[in-house]
C-alpha cells in the first residue's frame, strides 16, 4: 500500500505534541494503514523530537501494533479461556490449513491475516472468529466458519 | 440547544435538569429494548432491530404509540441472545425478526405477554417470559447492572434521568475527608483483583503533600477469559465517570485518565461520547456545577498487553512509554503517573462508588460479607447451561452460582472445577463448591478473585491442559524485566508441554513447585509472583491427573491430542451424518442412518466429531 505522507501528518497533527501521545499516534496509524509504517515512525520522531529507537521499542512492545502490512481483513480466533475449552486451538489449526498460513501471517493474496486474540466478549459463543470488527461467528461447527469466511474478498 | 447553555451552572440546575427530563420521558411511547452487546449481536439482533423498525413504520405506529427504540448494553443472557425487554418484567430470549409482529400486536399493542419466546426449564420444560421467573435473572442481584438493561449508554438524559451524577451533589456538599470516610465504613474493595481497601488507598494519596494529583480507571481487562469491565463501561459510561469524579474530589485531584484495551472499539468509543456530554453539560472540565472544582478526564487506549493492567506498568503506558512494571516498593499513591500521587481503581470500583455516597455505607452493607460487602460482576462462562454476564452478592457459594444462575453444566456432563481469577488465579474442585465467593475464601482456596473471570469446567475438561494455557499465556505476556518471570515461564510452559504430549517423567510436578516457589519469591511484579496459581492449584486438587499423563500417558479427560483415540460407538450412534459433515479431515464415513466409523489413519483428534454428536457416540480413550 501507497502511503500518503499527508495523511501520516494529519494524524500527528490530532494531539499534543508531547511523549504522551506517541501510543495514541501508533494506534491511530495501525487503525488506519493497518500496520505502522516506517515512514510514520520517522515522522513522529522529527515532529515530537523522540528518538526513533524509542519509537522503534513502543511500537514492538504493545500486541496492538504491527510493523508489518496486514491483510484485507483480520481473521481472528479467540484463544481466551472459555474459547481455548472449547476447541479453539484446533479451530486456529483448521483455519490457518484453509488460508494455508500460520497464526501471525498474512496469506499471499493479501485477503486474509489470520491472528489469534484473547476474549473477544462473546464467550457465549464459544468457540469465537472475528472477521474484521464486526462480523463474529460461532466456530463450534469449523465447517460452517470456513464457508463464511469464504464470502470475504 | 448549543453546547455552551447545556451546561449546569448549579447542583440545583442539576435537579431541575433531572426532573424536567424525567417528566418528558413519562410521557414517551412504550419502549422496546433490544440488546446491543457483542453476542447477542453476532447472534443476530441487528436483524431483530431492524425489523421492529419496519414495523413499526409499516404499521404506521409512529402517529399513535411511537415506540422508542434503544439498543442497549449486554443483558446478560449471552447465551439465551437476542434478548428482549420493555422496561418491566416481561423478557423474550432468541428473539427472531419473524417474532417480531406478533411481539408488536400481543406485547406491545395489548400488554400481552407471549410465554412460547420465554425461558424454557430444561428439567421442567416449563416457560416463563419474566425477569423473576427465570432462575438466570432470579438468583441475581443487580446492583451494577441493573442499568444496563435500560438505558441508552449514549444517552447522558437516560442516566440523568435516572438518578444519574446525584452523587455529585452529596459529595461536593461534604468535606472530601468525610467522602473517604463513607467509603471506608462501607468497606469497598477493589473489584480489579487485589480487593484492596478503596478507602486506605484514596486516604494515603490525599495524606500526600502536592499540588497535583491522579486518578485513573482500570479499563484494560486483561483476563483472557473476562468481559465484564468492557460491558459496563459499553452499557452504562456514566456510571464510571460518576465514580471517577466522586474519587477525585475525594483525593483532590484535578486530572484523570481511562484507560481502555484497544481491543474494545466499542467501550473506547463509547467512554468518548460520554466524557464530550458530560464535559458539555458542565458535570466534567472546570467549574463543575458551579463549585468552583475542575476535574477533566482523558481516555488511553492500552496497546493490548497483560502486563498494561499492572498499576506501575499503566502508567509507564499512559505517559506514551514501554509498559514495564517497576519494583513494588515504590506506592503508587505516592509516586504514580509522572511519579505524582495517583489512585488507581478498576471500572467496575468506581462504579460502585456513586451507590455507596447516594445510599450509605449502611445501606452498601446490607449486600455482600462482613469482610467483601457489595456484589460482584462475574462473566461466567464455559460448559455451564447459561452464560454471560451476571452480578451476585459477594458471599453466593461457587455451587449457587454454577448451578441455580449458570443452570448447571452443558449435555449432562459433571461438574469438576471452575476456575477463579484468570492468569492470575487457580482452579477450585467440585468439592469445595460450597465455598463462599469473596475475597478472602477465594484466596485462602489457592485462587483468588481475580477480576472476575469464571470458567466452569465439566468432566471433559483436562486441568494439565488449563495449567499449560494460563502459563503459556503468561509466557506470551511477561514482559522479560526479570529472570525468574523470563525464564521460569517458558521452562514451566516446556515441561507442562512434555506431561500433555506424552513426554512426562517422574519429578516434573516436584520440579514444577520448584520453579512456583521461584516465581512467588522472586518476580518483580505481580504477573510473576501470582503465575504459579494456575499451576499449584490444579497440582494440589487434581494430583492424579497429572499422574495419569506421566505414568500411564493417559488423558482421563480426553482432550491431550497425543493421548487420546476417538471412537463410535456403533451402538449409540443414529448415522445422523453431522459428525461426517464437520470433520476438517473428511475422515468419518458412513451410510445415512447406519453407524460412522473414524479413519484413525487421518484423525487429527480435533474433537469436533465429539463436540457436535447430539447421541453421545463419540467415545475417547
Ligand atoms: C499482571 C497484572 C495485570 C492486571 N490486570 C488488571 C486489569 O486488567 N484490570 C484491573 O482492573 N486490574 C488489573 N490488575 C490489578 C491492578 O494492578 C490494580 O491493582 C487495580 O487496577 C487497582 O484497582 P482496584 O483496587 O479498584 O482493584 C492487574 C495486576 C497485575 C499484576
Ligand atoms: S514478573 Fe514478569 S511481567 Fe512482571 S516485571 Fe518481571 S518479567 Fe515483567
Ligand atoms: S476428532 Fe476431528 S479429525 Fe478426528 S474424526 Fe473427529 S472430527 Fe474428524
Ligand atoms: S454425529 Fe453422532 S450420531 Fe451422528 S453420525 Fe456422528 S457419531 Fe453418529
Ligand atoms: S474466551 Fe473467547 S470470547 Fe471470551
Amino acid at each position: 500500500m501507497e502511503i500518503d505522507i499527508r495523511k501520516i501528518d494529519e494524524i500527528i497533527e490530532r494531539y499534543d505534541k508531547s511523549e504522551e501521545s506517541l501510543l495514541a499516534i501508533l494506534q491511530d496509524f495501525q487503525h488506519t494503514f493497518r500496520y505502522v509504517p516506517e515512514q510514520g515512525m520517522k515522522r513522529i520522531s522529527e515532529v515530537l523530537d523522540i528518538p526513533e529507537s524509542k519509537i522503534y521499542g513502543v511500537g514492538t512492545f504493545y500486541k496492538a501494533l504491527s510493523l508489518k502490512p496486514v491483510g484485507r481483513h483480520t481473521c481472528k480466533v479467540c484463544t481466551g479461556t472459555a474459547c481455548h475449552l472449547k476447541g479453539a486451538h484446533t479451530l486456529t489449526d483448521i483455519i490457518g490449513k484453509e488460508l494455508d498460513v500460520e497464526p501471525g501471517e498474512t496469506t499471499r493474496d493479501g485477503r486474509f491475516t489470520l491472528q489469534t486474540v484473547n476474549c473477544v466478549g462473546a464467550c457465549a459463543l464459544a468457540p469465537v472468529v472475528m472477521v474484521d470488527d464486526d462480523d463474529y461467528y460461532e466456530g463450534s461447527s469449523p465447517q460452517d466458519v470456513l464457508k463464511n469466511l469464504r464470502k470475504y474478498k | 440547544m448549543t453546547m455552551e447553555n447545556r451546561k449546569l451552572q448549579s447542583v440545583a440546575a442539576l435537579e431541575s435538569y433531572r426532573t424536567k427530563i424525567a417528566e418528558s420521558q413519562k410521557n414517551e411511547y412504550p419502549v422496546i429494548y433490544v440488546c446491543g452487546g457483542t453476542p447477542c449481536l453476532a447472534k443476530g439482533s441487528r436483524a431483530v432491530t431492524e425489523a421492529f423498525k419496519k414495523e413499526i413504520e409499516s404499521q404506521g405506529l409512529a402517529c399513535k404509540v411511537e415506540l422508542r427504540h434503544k439498543v442497549t448494553g449486554c443483558q446478560g443472557f449471552c447465551s439465551k441472545g437476542p434478548v428482549v425487554s420493555f422496561g418491566n418484567d416481561t423478557v423474550y430470549l432468541e428473539v427472531k425478526p419473524e417474532h417480531v409482529p406478533e411481539i408488536i400486536e400481543k406485547t406491545v399493542k395489548n400488554a400481552q405477554v407471549i410465554e412460547s419466546l420465554g425461558y424454557k426449564d430444561p428439567q421442567t420444560k416449563k416457560r416463563a417470559a419474566s425477569f423473576q421467573g427465570i432462575p438466570f435473572y432470579a438468583h441475581q442481584k443487580g446492583m451494577i447492572l441493573k442499568d444496563l438493561r435500560e438505558i441508552d449508554p449514549l444517552e447522558i438524559d437516560d442516566y440523568i434521568a435516572r438518578g444519574g451524577y446525584a452523587s455529585l451533589a452529596k459529595a461536593f456538599a461534604m468535606d472530601p475527608e468525610k467522602v473517604i470516610d463513607l467509603v471506608d465504613q462501607s468497606g469497598l474493595r477493589g473489584r480489579g483483583g487485589g480487593g484492596f481497601p478503596a478507602g486506605t488507598k484514596w486516604r494515603s494519596c490525599r495524606a500526600i503533600d502536592s499540588e497535583v494529583r491522579y486518578v485513573l480507571c482500570n479499563g484494560d481487562e486483561g483476563d483472557p477469559g473476562a468481559f465484564m469491565d468492557r460491558s459496563i463501561m459499553e452499557g452504562n459510561p456514566h456510571a464510571v465517570i460518576e465514580g471517577m469524579i466522586v474519587g477525585a474530589w475525594a483525593v483532590g485531584a484535578h486530572h484523570g485518565y481511562a484507560y481502555i484495551r484497544d481491543e474494545y472499539p466499542l467501550a473506547v468509543k463509547v467512554m468518548k461520547k460520554a466524557v464530550e456530554d458530560a464535559a458539555a453539560m458542565g458535570l466534567l472540565g472546570r467549574n463543575i456545577l458551579g463549585t468552583g472544582f475542575d476535574f477533566d478526564i482523558k481516555i488511553t487506549r492500552g496497546g493490548g498487553a497483560f502486563v498494561c493492567g499492572e498499576s506501575s506498568a499503566l502508567m509507564r503506558s499512559i505517559e506514551g512509554k514501554v509498559g514495564e512494571p517497576r519494583a513494588k516498593y515504590i506506592r503508587s499513591v505516592e509516586k504514580g503517573l509522572y511519579d505524582l500521587p495517583t489512585v488507581l481503581n478498576n471500572v467496575e470500583t468506581w462504579t460502585n462508588v456513586p451507590l455507596i455516597v447516594n445510599n450509605g455505607p449502611k445501606w452498601y452493607r446490607q449486600t455482600g460479607t462482613q469482610g467483601s460487602p457489595g456484589t460482584k460482576v462475574f462473566s461466567l462462562a464455559g460448559k455451564a447451561v447459561n452464560t454471560g454476564l451476571v452480578e451476585v452478592p459477594m458471599g453466593t457459594t461457587i455451587r449457587e452460582l454454577v448451578e441455580k444462575v449458570g443452570g448447571g453444566i452443558r449435555s449432562g456432563r459433571k461438574f469438576k472445577a471452575v476456575q477463579t481469577g484468570g492468569p492470575s488465579g487457580g482452579c477450585i474442585p467440585e468439592s469445595l463448591a460450597d465455598l463462599p465467593i469473596d475475597f478472602d475464601s477465594l484466596s485462602k482456596a489457592g485462587s483468588m478473585m481475580g477480576s472476575g473471570g469464571i470458567i466452569v469446567m465439566d468432566e471433559a475438561t483436562c486441568m494439565v491442559d488449563v495449567a499449560k494455557y494460563f502459563i503459556s499465556f503468561l509466557a506470551e505476556e511477561s514482559c522479560g524485566k526479570c529472570s525468574p518471570c523470563r525464564d521460569g515461564l517458558p521452562r514451566m510452559k516446556q515441561i507442562l508441554t512434555d506431561i500433555t504430549e506424552g513426554r512426562g517423567k517422574e519429578g516434573d510436578i516436584e520440579l514444577l513447585e520448584e520453579l512456583c516457589d521461584v516465581l512467588s519469591y522472586g518476580a518483580l511484579c505481580g504477573l510473576g509472583s501470582s503465575a504459579p496459581n494456575p499451576v499449584l492449584s490444579t497440582i494440589k486438587y487434581f494430583r492424579e491427573e497429572y499422574e495419569a499423563h506421566i505414568r500411564d500417558k493417559r488423558c482421563p479427560a480426553g482432550v491431550c491430542r497425543n493421548l487420546v483415540t476417538f471412537h463410535i460407538d456403533a451402538d449409540a450412534c443414529t448415522g445422523c451424518t453431522l459428525c461426517a459433515k464437520q470433520c476438517p479431515q473428511e475422515c468419518i464415513t458412513g451410510e445415512r442412518k447406519q453407524a460412522h466409523v473414524i479413519d484413525q489413519s487421518r484423525c487429527i483428534k480435533c474433537g469436533v466429531c465429539r463436540d457436535v454428536c447430539k447421541f453421545d457416540a463419540v467415545r475417547v480413550e
